[in-house]
């Protein structure tokens, strides 16, 4: 470092700003490393189903799984399509 | 009993070679017998970092194959009569290693040698799984940049769900930080992540700090693992390190920028 960078200092360091975006992507990375496998896929397979009855596009259907200490949740979601849209 | 290290950190590039040759010399030299294997089948550098590269004559592969046995694969050190050094094949490709072939290669070193550490490829393929597979302790070698702290946690997780440890719920591998290529000027600056910030994220028992370092390439060109460099800051690191897994308390050295006033104001680097 030369004496003319020693007036010119930034605001925000590089490393403050590593730091928080590594934080943020650890954690999300660890999560999802938790999951079961096969969650895509049965996804895939629960829309293809539903797809036989109700007219629903590839994003109607989420499926998310949770842990904690005692129990395990997998939580499916549907979203039909609206009735009014579907009448017309 | 027998220890199995490895030397592991997913990205490629952060010192694992370097940092395998010297604590495995760093044991050795604590009269230790110990053992250092090549698991970069196909891409094999850890010969040229120990300067045996032109007394190859078997290999890894060759032993798992059962054409050599252990014996006349192993290369003795020419600078330490407690280590020896098992290359990896250049010349197969990965899927020459099998779990089977490394389990009994390794149950035949654990009879003979105190210490065998494993140096890892890069990635987290077969090489680099059966490198961790049979281990006891894992050295994860992270430099203070973004992606490769990244891939070591990803490493962690590997670690803690795929070994043979993990697989029969036996204790799980012990896992210590090496942090290299450190920089605390640059750290000060508040241009490179600092040991705090590395730990906060990866949440390691810190073995060892190795500053950036002029000696680490001097000590690759000649062939003689940076540890026997006792007058380098790269060379004592590693003396720290490999003193504080046998259980020494050596307080953290290299981490504070020791640079005098006068030198920071008017430049050097």
């Amino acid at each position: 470092m030369s004496l003319l960078d020693y007036f010119k200092s930034s605001k925000v360091s590089s490393a403050s700003l590593a730091k928080e975006r590594l934080q943020i992507l650890v954690a999300h990375e660890r999560s999802s490393l938790n999951q079961p496998s096969y969650l895509p896929q049965l996804q895939k397979e629960l829309l293809e189903v539903i797809q036989k009855y109700v007219n629903v596009g590839q994003d109607a259907i989420s499926v998310s799984f949770e842990q904690d200490e005692n129990q395990e949740t997998l939580e499916l979601n549907i979203t039909l399509p609206d009735l009014i849209t579907k009448k017309t | 009993m027998a220890r199995i290290i490895v030397v592991t950190s997913g990205k490629g590039g952060v010192g694992k070679t370097t940092t395998s040759a010297a604590i495995a010399m760093g044991l050795a030299k604590k009269g230790h017998k110990t053992a250092v294997i090549d698991f970069d089948v196909g891409l094999r550098n850890l010969d040229l970092i120990m300067g045996c590269e032109r007394r190859v004559v078997y290999d890894f592969v060759n032993v798992i194959n059962g054409e050599a046995t252990l014996n006349q694969a192993l290369i003795r050190d020419k600078n330490c009569n407690l280590l020896y050094i098992l290359p990896a094949s250049q010349t197969r490709d990965k899927d020459a290693l099998s779990k089977e072939g490394v389990g009994r290669v390794l149950d035949e070193l654990k009879k003979d040698f105190k210490y065998i550490v494993c140096d890892s490829p890069a990635g987290i393929e077969k090489g680099a799984h059966l490198a961790m597979y049979f281990a006891d302790d894992a050295f994860v070698v992270t430099n203070p940049e973004v992606s490769s702290v990244r891939d070591s946690d990803r490493m962690l997780g590997i670690l803690a769900s795929k070994s043979y440890r993990a697989e029969q719920n036996q204790e799980p591998i012990k896992e210590y930080l090496l942090l290299t290529r450190y920089s605390p000027e640059r750290v000060k600056l508040g241009e490179m992540l600092s040991v705090e910030d590395v730990q906060d994220i990866l949440s390691l028992h810190l073995l060892g700090v190795i500053p950036e370092s002029k000696s680490v390439l001097n000590a690759s060109n000649s062939g003689t693992p940076v540890i026997l460099d006792e007058k380098s800051d790269a060379g004592q690191a590693y003396g720290d390190i490999v003193a504080r897994y046998l259980g020494e308390n050596r307080p953290h050295r290299f981490i504070d920028d020791k640079k005098g006033f006068f030198r920071k104001f008017f430049g050097s680097k």
